[in-house]
């Protein structure tokens, strides 16, 4: 064992998964400077961000996983307190109801759910047996519905989605039993037709365009379209950095932030695609490995999740900006515009090298 | 126990933990897949698709106008040209309250309550991000005003554009026509493509005859553009060509004297070199100025113009369809002449009247103590009726018709501008074809001193004249003389043609009905004598009056072809006339509407035409 590497684990941090984070980071922001027509000032902020979440995500990294289940219940607590704030009192931006405005800083609640809801449902089912028995399974997602009931209601669609997904992951790598899997598929299946009557209008909407977007190419239709050129424009190696026409010319809405795949597909085209997919499989099977050598169900559980949730990231916004899933404002992880969502992602990202890296210590 | 029950438990849940998460990586790695063959569809299978769609995205063909050709007259006296202007225009899409906004723009520069009318028109007609013109024509203080509070106003932009102008206004009006905005009506026959983005297209006169040369051909630049629709850079030009130059053949200083010397008499002269067919002066009065048309005259002048008795708006010297009276006697002569019917010395007796064998009804001599013994020569010299009378009966309706056709009375002359009136030339078929009555005798004798059904242009009887002079040899008349092309600095010559001999007839005969038209006005006893007064050169011409109700006669049919007329009752005036005699430069025709005699006030017009003429341009 060479020095660095004893070096990283003597700080809980794990080499392999940071370099594939340090890797998509990079790439982000050189995609960034480009989507942000070559504005610096952007890069930097984002850098900053960027830095923040580092920080943040060595720091957790530092917590073993004792102190985090202690203080599970705790963190979902507050987590579902500021939710219930932030419906009565918050401010609104873009017409939902997402902040919270505590005049030091902007804060969204519901990106602290997408920690507290996994680390809930990994803490709840700790000292349980494995398989969960049906009424702990029903208890669980009562646990996960009532925030992605809040979050859906302010509205981010998005942000429940990927809620109830971590969730359900937390359960079904605690070995949710196939029948009852089978069961809620059937269900929800059924369930769907309902949800069309629950959906708003800007949201069945969404579901119409993404039909048929050729419909109304100027309106519903212009983001999906827009971006459909500009990913099939790409070819096999792209028009080459800070040449994409729909990214430059600004035919591509919302290039910096939900629609910066279709930047990074027209300007890399195929093969920066497949990279770019091989480097997020990489840092998702790093991390589901990482998982399955953590000790303990709760640690297992949380790095298992909050790796598949990653993915679900990486699934939804690719499956969006290529036309196959509605538009939902789910980010491209790690690499779109913003802070909340990055710096999240890192902390995540950081509660996996803690359940990984203090397994040593637990076993002493 | 204890104890390995609980790492039992453990090694368990790891287990469990771990096939799931191998589930999980193997639904992983489909999905993963999944989306890796969508990219790879749109990229790679549908990738010149988009790439299309990119491009049509990103790249536009804007049209480049041409530059239209410019007018100007022989002499070189610009007749036409374009000029930059400035005007309003309004994209209502952006605008947002279009009503209030017309009453702040009015607080600003003011519009006219047409103006507002106009808009409001076109809007309706175009898509709403289409920009519609508000006010035309701003002058330097509206585009102040309006600058200065520019911010106020979101879509309403100053414009700058070419307008067409007519520096000669009323002058060249009913020779040179106008541009008009492109209406519903042009854009069925016009070109979508070439026009793209033309505005103006000739309605009238030469504008209109020649807007194929005078338009040019449309070029384009293809360029990239952003989502807003702003220019990024040029990728590929084809200029315009430019619409070619058109030189007319009436030269400003001759129709400048024509249109003084017809003064405020309604009528309308035109002059033609019976060599070349060049139209060397073409005068309608009353006129208008050209350049209210432009931009759309507003309807209470378009109205005036359009209702006022003095009808400005029509062009006597190409529309305007008279009867040539004893202008035609000239031509008759020619006629009896070439078929033999009498020898020129021959003498007919004229007591005043004429009758038909067994008839009654008496035919007058416009002298009505009667002209005595009348040769073929006096009976041009004085315009004798009677003599006219007997030879239309002798020639009969059939020779007359025929005969006269090849001076060109009774068509088009087919001179290069639009509207021309073809006249009428009656013969028997076309009675019983309109009437469906068959031809009297009587109708023959009126025919022969150019009154009845028969009606002829100034236009038509300035051609004929020309002929004539040119002892049957016809050209067309032609008002476009040279084309000139700015890109090869080619000048095309039209007036190339050769004359035809359209009129056969002995020479001897031509020099006597020539002979007897100059003693019209140069001889002792000529109709005109008054006006060959002090001559420095020889001319030859023939007076007319031409009934505008017959009041003499009984055809009652007649009112039919005369309803063109003003129901004024006195006669018009004519004259015909050319010079020199030999080789003659200039042919013309002037009528006076309701000028009462040909020799009192149409030859004077004339007289002043040609003493022009001849002085400064033969």
């Amino acid at each position: 064992m060479d020095s660095s590497r004893y070096l990283l684990f003597k700080w809980h941090i794990d080499g392999p998964l940071l370099t594939g984070l340090l890797l998509l980071c990079t790439l982000g922001l050189v995609v960034l400077y480009s989507a942000a027509d070559q504005q610096l000032d952007i890069v930097i902020r984002q850098l900053t961000r960027i830095g923040i979440g580092l920080f943040g995500m060595c720091l957790i990294a530092q917590v073993p996983m004792r102190t985090i289940i202690r203080w599970s219940p705790w963190i979902y607590g507050i987590g579902l307190l500021l939710l219930i704030a932030v419906m009565l009192m918050g401010s609104s931006g873009k017409g939902a109801q997402r902040w919270l405005d505590l005049k030091v800083i902007r804060f969204q609640p519901s990106e602290l759910m997408k920690l507290a809801v996994p680390i809930a449902v990994a803490w709840y089912l700790n000292d349980k047996h494995a398989p969960p028995t049906f009424p702990n399974v029903l208890l669980i997602l009562a646990m996960i519905a009532v925030p992605a009931f809040l979050i859906a209601r302010q509205p981010d669609l998005g942000t429940a989605i990927l809620i109830v997904t971590s969730g359900c992951f937390a359960l079904f790598l605690a070995g949710l039993r196939w029948r009852l899997i089978g069961l809620s598929g059937i269900l929800s299946m059924a369930a769907a037709p309902l949800l069309w009557y629950v959906m708003k209008d800007y949201q069945k909407q969404r579901v119409l365009t993404l039909l048929d977007p050729e419909k109304d190419p100027l309106g519903a239709g212009y983001h999906i379209i827009q971006s459909k050129i500009a990913v099939g424009s790409g070819g096999l190696f792209g028009k080459g950095l800070f040449n994409g026409t729909q990214s430059q010319l600004g035919f591509l809405p919302e290039r910096t932030t939900d629609f910066i795949f279709a930047v990074f597909c027209e300007e890399f085209g195929f093969i920066g695609v497949i990279g770019l997919l091989t480097l997020y499989a990489f840092v998702i099977l790093r991390c589901l490995y990482l998982a399955t050598q953590s000790q303990g169900t709760f640690a297992r559980l949380l790095s298992g999740s909050l790796a598949l949730t990653f993915f679900i990231y990486v699934f939804v916004n690719i499956g969006m900006v290529s036309g196959l899933l509605p538009v939902v404002g789910v980010p491209l992880p790690l690499i779109s515009y913003g802070g909340t969502s990055l710096v999240t992602l890192l902390i995540g990202f950081g509660l996996i090298m803690s359940a990984y890296t203090h397994r040593q210590l637990m076993s002493r | 126990m204890a104890r390995l029950l609980t790492l039992k438990n453990v090694d368990q849940e790891s287990q469990i933990f771990s096939r799931r998460a191998l589930v999980s990586m193997v639904s992983m790695g489909v999905l993963f897949g999944f989306l890796a063959y969508r990219i790879a569809d749109l990229q790679l299978f549908q990738h010149e698709h988009f790439t299309t769609r990119s491009k049509e995205n990103r790249v536009k063909i804007l049209p480049l106008v041409p530059p239209r050709g410019l007018i100007f007259s022989r002499d070189g006296v610009l007749l036409a040209e374009n000029m930059p202007s400035f005007s309003l225009e309004v994209i209502p899409e952006q605008a947002g309250d279009i009503d209030q906004l017309i009453v702040q723009i009015s607080s600003i520069i003011g519009l006219s309550g047409d103006e507002i009318e106009r808009f409001t028109r076109e809007m309706k007609r175009k898509r709403s991000f289409e920009k519609v013109p508000l006010k035309y024509n701003l002058n330097e203080e509206e585009i102040a005003r309006f600058s200065v509070n520019r911010y106020r106003f979101r879509g309403v932009n100053i414009a700058t554009e070419s307008i067409r102008q007519y520096p000669l206004g009323d002058q060249f009006a009913h020779i040179v026509g106008y541009v008009g905005r492109i209406n519903e009506a042009d854009e069925r026959v016009i070109d979508q493509t070439n026009y793209s983005l033309t505005t103006h297209i000739g309605k009238t006169g030469v504008e209109k005859a020649y807007e194929p040369l005078l338009h040019g051909q449309v070029g384009y630049q293809q360029v990239e553009i952003n989502a807003q629709g702003r220019i990024i850079q040029v990728l590929k030009r084809k200029p315009p060509i430019s619409g070619k130059d058109i030189y007319l053949t009436v030269d400003t200083r001759l129709q400048n004297v024509a249109t003084e010397a017809l003064g405020e008499n309604r009528g309308a002269v035109v002059a033609i070199d019976p060599n070349t067919g060049a139209v060397l002066a073409l005068v309608s009065y009353p006129a208008y100025d050209p350049n209210w048309f432009v931009n759309g005259i507003t309807a209470a002048r378009f109205q005036e113009l359009n209702e006022s008795k003095a009808r400005p708006l029509f062009n006597r010297a190409l529309q305007g369809q008279y009867p040539p009276g004893s202008t035609l006697k000239p031509f008759m002569a020619v006629a009896a002449r070439h078929f033999g019917v009498r020898a020129a010395h021959e003498q007919s007796w004229c007591p005043g009247w004429f009758s038909l064998e067994g008839g009654k009804h008496r035919y007058r001599c416009w002298y009505k103590a009667g002209h005595g013994g009348v040769d073929l020569a006096r009976s041009i010299i004085e315009s004798c009726d009677v003599y006219y009378y007997e030879l239309a009966f002798e020639l009969g309706i059939d020779r007359i018709h025929d005969y006269l056709e090849g001076f060109g009375l009774g068509k088009v002359t087919g001179v290069d501008l639009y509207g021309e009136a073809e006249g009428l030339l009656p013969s028997r078929e076309w009675k019983l074809r309109t009437k469906d009555v068959a031809w009297y005798p009587g109708e023959s004798l009126i025919t022969g001193i150019g009154q009845g059904y028969m009606l002829t242009t100034p236009m038509q009887l300035a051609s004929a004249t020309a002929t004539l002079s040119q002892h049957g040899k016809k050209v067309s008349p032609k008002i476009v003389g040279q084309i000139e092309d700015l890109l090869t600095s080619k000048v095309a010559d039209r007036l190339t043609d050769l004359p035809e001999q359209t009129v056969i007839a002995d020479e001897g005969d031509w020099q006597l009905v020539i002979q007897a038209m100059r003693d019209v006005v140069l001889g002792k006893r000529g109709t005109a004598r008054k006006v060959g007064e002090g001559a420095f050169y020889e001319f030859a011409g023939k007076t007319g009056t031409s009934q505008v109700f017959g009041l003499k006669q009984e055809e009652n049919d007649e009112l039919d072809v005369l309803t063109d007329v003003p129901d004024h009752l006195r006669d018009h005036a004519l004259f015909i006339a050319f010079a020199p005699v030999t080789n003659p430069g200039i042919a013309l025709a002037v009528v006076v509407e309701h000028g009462g005699s040909g020799g009192r006030t149409a030859a004077p017009v004339a007289r002043k035409v040609l003493d022009y003429y001849m002085k400064e341009l033969h």
